[in-house]
């Protein structure tokens, strides 16, 4: 056990990028165990009787108390209560299990988005920053839903610059209350809330603070619900605070520590976002197949086709690679909270420790899952033809619902930036060795290629060194452009994105591979020939887009010779076998559609 | 009050089916198994009385050892404890049996079962077991309450409704809407795994049934429309195609 735990506490946050990972050290969903999958039902059974048959009734928001009283429901189901201790009366579940439950809740539209907000945003910064008496109030009311939750941070004038806020909270005459005064916007839960964690800058402070606000306090007004494309009925609000008085005892962690609190909470909601976007694509592409099969044009059922076959696969492949990459990294997230307690931390501590750990794999996946679910949901509008464009189908509201996922909990722009900055600050740092690495990848350019067949044994023998090409294809780019510009790198913002999308690429194709690898070590090779083929389509589509946006990357700021050999280096690093894609997607389509709803 | 609530394993309602080892064995394999739909809403008025009156839940199944993620299920919507008769369920009156012999040495006041399971569909478990304890059995019941030692029931019957008053101990098989789909609460589940489960070996019943084979449906033949105003092309593929004028 305590090898155990030593071993699994070595893998960093980051490493991927320098670490050949084995396939042993991940875990996969398949590995849930019985208690997790009868929780995954229990979520499901909750949308199915609960959620999906009032999706209009919901959306149309003629009924104020009814999102409320859905997450009423969802409390006595225990379902917002998961991630919260059982001392403040929730269940103490793992990350992982956490994980589960957002991803299959993550298919219910708007009351996935209030229910997020809720647990997430809402309940987890009292939980990881607030004193025990901060707590023990607040806590259990929220983990039962007595009481709903919703966070402040964005305002007019501050979105993704969250740290550049004007609300200001000045410490009252006798030193009881801090008098807040501000605006904030998009507060989603605004319309019921009962408590709001707000951040505001005491006095002059260059950084936020973070407040317990309940609105009982008074000085709370809102305007009306907003009008969105999507996610019609969850409640965003505008919230002004005029002379709110706020408790000195609920300022939340210490003073200026709010950009901190925000930042780190938002790490959680990253992934979590992320790993429901997965499930709302599952439950897209289910709908959509089914569609498929039963739509007859030319005499034939279009899931027939093989153009419509291309996309039912290519959504679930690039579903099946995400959730690998989130469960991998949820996993790792709970190894390292695990091995920081045993080490004596204290379990909040802990929990946000390993979270700022795998700060960048939660960037990372939140951009992959928001873009996996918009992938899934246009194929999905374009499988169901004239229907999917129609505002009483299916597909209508799935489209307009994806799209907020890529704008909140950070911008999948300000995600791409940070993963790279994150990477870059960790290696200034030493806490991640990328220079030997690079310095390696560099001398490797100079060298023959090694075009020797690789004698080792084993699955994916090939793929596995394609994707250690890629990753030295990262390394090259990155490399490079750190030597050129230097601090003045951040300008680049095109450069960034491109290396963010290797780095992305990268991460997404190693999980799907060792998931795969681990599956066919429990099942064998015969039982994971569908998955295989999933790798496999993943692996080139990853490839190839790195080879992209290598390109674009090396031809923007290198010319000449370096320019060349640069471009050689990439043609070499981003070499792949040939194999027919084609065949493989058909492969996975037609199991798909056999089973009419995403299988796997 | 001392409830038995008899529990189904079944595919799931989506399930595929097919059978293997020439039409005799059905085919489990990527088959999800749940508590059967009928039995889950016996089980969900079990609960119900449990929390409106105070009770004590037994659930039971006959089946082997592959069951008990289902019984377990059964153990986090809300039952107290469970039995698993250790054998294979190959028939209604096999079944029954073992569950009459557990009924009797548990001594309960109510035994719920669905009014069919939904592999088989006999809808005959019930029947036995009350035939076998020498107690009333009635199916499909869709309202029950308890007053006392008596029960108000009210059953479907062709074309009606029928209503009756029946004393403790009794068997029924139950149907929606006797009570409200329950799904199971996290502590339920929780604590699901710390609940007994007692594991019991079978007696042996001869019951003289013993299958031959399983044969599917023939498969649907497409369809062919023709259009409302062409009924020369109707009566001439009638006649030339489906060969039945
Ligand atoms: C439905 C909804 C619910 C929300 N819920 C909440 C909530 O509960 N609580 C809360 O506090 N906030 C909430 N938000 C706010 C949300 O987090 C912000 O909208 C988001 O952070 C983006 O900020 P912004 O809207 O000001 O966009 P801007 O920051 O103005 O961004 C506009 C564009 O510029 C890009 N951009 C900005 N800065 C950079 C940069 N440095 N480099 C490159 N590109 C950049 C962005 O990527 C984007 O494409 C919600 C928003 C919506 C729409
Ligand atoms: C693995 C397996 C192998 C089988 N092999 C055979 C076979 O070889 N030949 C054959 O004829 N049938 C076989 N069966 C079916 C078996 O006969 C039925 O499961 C059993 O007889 C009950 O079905 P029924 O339709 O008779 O129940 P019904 O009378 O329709 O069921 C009424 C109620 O009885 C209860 N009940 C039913 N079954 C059980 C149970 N096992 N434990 C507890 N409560 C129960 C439920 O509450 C159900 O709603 C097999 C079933 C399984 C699962």
């Amino acid at each position: 056990m305590e090898a155990a735990v030593k071993t699994k506490n070595a893998i960093k946050g980051g490493e991927f990028l320098i670490r050949e990972t084995q396939a042993s050290e991940i875990f996969i969903p398949e590995e849930f165990n019985e208690e997790q999958l009868m929780i995954k039902q229990q979520c499901e059974d909750f949308l199915k009787k609960e959620i999906h048959p009032r999706l209009d009734e919901i959306d149309s928001m003629k009924h104020p108390e009814l999102m409320p009283s859905l997450l009423d429901k969802a409390g006595e189901l225990g379902l917002l209560g998961t991630s919260v201790p059982q001392e403040y009366g929730g269940f103490g579940m793992d990350f992982n299990t956490a994980m589960l439950v957002a991803e299959v809740l993550g298919a219910g539209h708007s009351f996935a988005v209030g229910i997020s907000a809720h647990t997430g945003i809402g309940t987890l910064p009292i939980l990881y920053y607030g004193n025990e008496e901060q707590k023990k109030k607040y806590i259990p009311k929220l983990a039962t839903g007595e009481w709903k939750a919703a966070y402040c941070l964005t305002e007019p004038d501050s979105g993704s610059d969250a740290n550049s806020g004007k609300t200001k909270a000045v410490l009252s005459a006798d030193g009881k209350h801090y008098v807040i005064n501000g605006q904030k916007m998009w507060i989603t839960n605004g319309g019921f809330a009962d408590v709001f964690v707000v951040f505001a800058k005491i006095d002059n402070d260059k950084n936020l603070s973070a407040f317990i606000v309940e609105k009982t306090f008074g000085g709370i007004t809102m305007n009306e619900e907003e009008k969105k494309m999507g996610i019609k009925g969850s409640s965003t609000r505008q919230i002004f605070f005029n002379d709110c008085k706020v408790p000195v005892e609920n300022l939340l962690s210490e003073r200026e520590n709010g950009f901190k609190i925000a930042v780190n909470i938002l790490n959680i909601g990253r992934i979590k976002l992320g790993v429901a976007a997965v499930g709302g694509s599952k439950m897209c592409v289910s709908t959509a197949v089914n569609y498929a099969k039963e739509r007859k044009q030319f005499g034939t059922s279009i899931a027939n086709f093989g153009a419509i076959k291309y996309k039912i696969a290519e959504a679930c492949t690039r579903i099946f690679a995400s959730e690998s990459a989130h469960y991998r990294a949820s996993q790792n997230i709970d190894d390292a909270y695990n091995a920081f307690v045993a080490g004596g931390m204290d379990a909040g501590k802990a929990r946000l420790k390993a979270l700022e750990e795998f700060a960048i794999e939660c960037a990372i996946l939140k951009v992959h899952g928001s873009e996996v679910l918009d992938y899934t949901v246009d194929e999905g509008v374009q499988i169901y033809g004239g229907m999917g464009f129609s505002a009483e189908g299916p597909m209508d509201r799935a489209y307009r619902d994806a799209r907020i996922n890529r704008i909140f909990e950070g911008t999948n722009e300000i995600n791409r930036l940070l993963t790279v900055d994150m990477i870059l600050k960790r290696a200034m740092k030493g806490t991640l060795d990328l220079m030997n690495p690079a310095m390696a990848v560099q001398k490797e350019l100079m060298s023959i290629p090694d075009f020797g067949a690789s004698d080792e044994e084993g699955v994916f023998v090939k793929e596995k060194k394609a994707l250690a090409n890629l990753k030295k294809a990262g390394l090259m780019v990155a490399g490079a452009a750190v030597q050129k510009f230097m601090m003045k790198l951040s300008d680049e913002q095109e450069i960034l994105m491109n290396l963010a999308d290797m780095m992305i690429e990268g991460y997404v194709a190693e999980s799907t591979l060792l998931r795969v690898e681990k599956l066919i070590g429990i099942r064998g090779e015969k039982a994971c020939e569908l998955q295989k083929e999933m790798a496999m389509i993943y692996l080139h589509h990853a490839v190839n887009k790195a080879a992209a946006a290598g390109r674009e990357a090396i031809t923007s700021f290198a010319d000449g010779d370096e320019q060349r050999l640069m471009l050689m280096g990439l043609k070499r690093f981003t070499k792949i076998d040939p194999y027919n894609l084609k065949e493989a997607r058909r492969k996975v389509a037609n199991y798909v559609i056999e089973k009419g709803a995403y299988p796997f | 009050m001392k409830i038995l609530v008899c529990i189904s394993h079944v595919p799931d309602t989506t399930s595929k089916i097919n059978f293997i080892d020439n039409n005799t064995k059905f085919d489990t394999n990527g088959v999800q198994f749940i508590i059967g739909p009928y039995d889950d809403y016996a089980l969900a008025r079990a609960v119900e009385l449990k929390e409106n009156s105070g009770a004590t839940i037994t659930v039971i199944n006959v089946g082997l050892v592959d069951t008990e993620p289902t019984i377990r299920k059964a153990l986090a919507i809300g039952a107290d404890d469970a039995i698993r008769v250790n054998a294979e369920p190959t028939d209604s009156f096999f079944v029954a049996t073992q569950i009459a012999e557990q009924a009797k040495a548990g001594g309960y006041d109510l035994i719920l079962m669905g009014r069919e399971s939904i592999d088989y569909n006999s809808g005959a478990v019930h029947g036995i077991v009350g035939e076998l304890l020498g107690i009333p059995s009635i199916s499909p019941v869709m309202k029950l309450d308890i007053e006392g030692s008596t029960a108000k029931l009210a059953r479907e019957i062709e074309g009606g409704k029928e209503y009756l008053e029946v004393n403790l101990p009794f068997v029924a098989g139950c149907q929606e809407p006797i009570a409200e789909w329950k799904i199971p609460n996290m502590r339920g589940i929780m604590s699901a795994r710390t609940k007994p489960l007692k594991v019991v070996e079978p007696s042996t019943v001869d019951s003289g049934v013993k299958l031959q084979k399983f044969e599917l449906p023939p498969a649907k033949g497409s369809v062919k429309m023709i259009a409302a105003d062409n009924v020369q092309e109707l009566v001439n593929l009638l006649k030339n195609e489906a060969k039945v004028l």
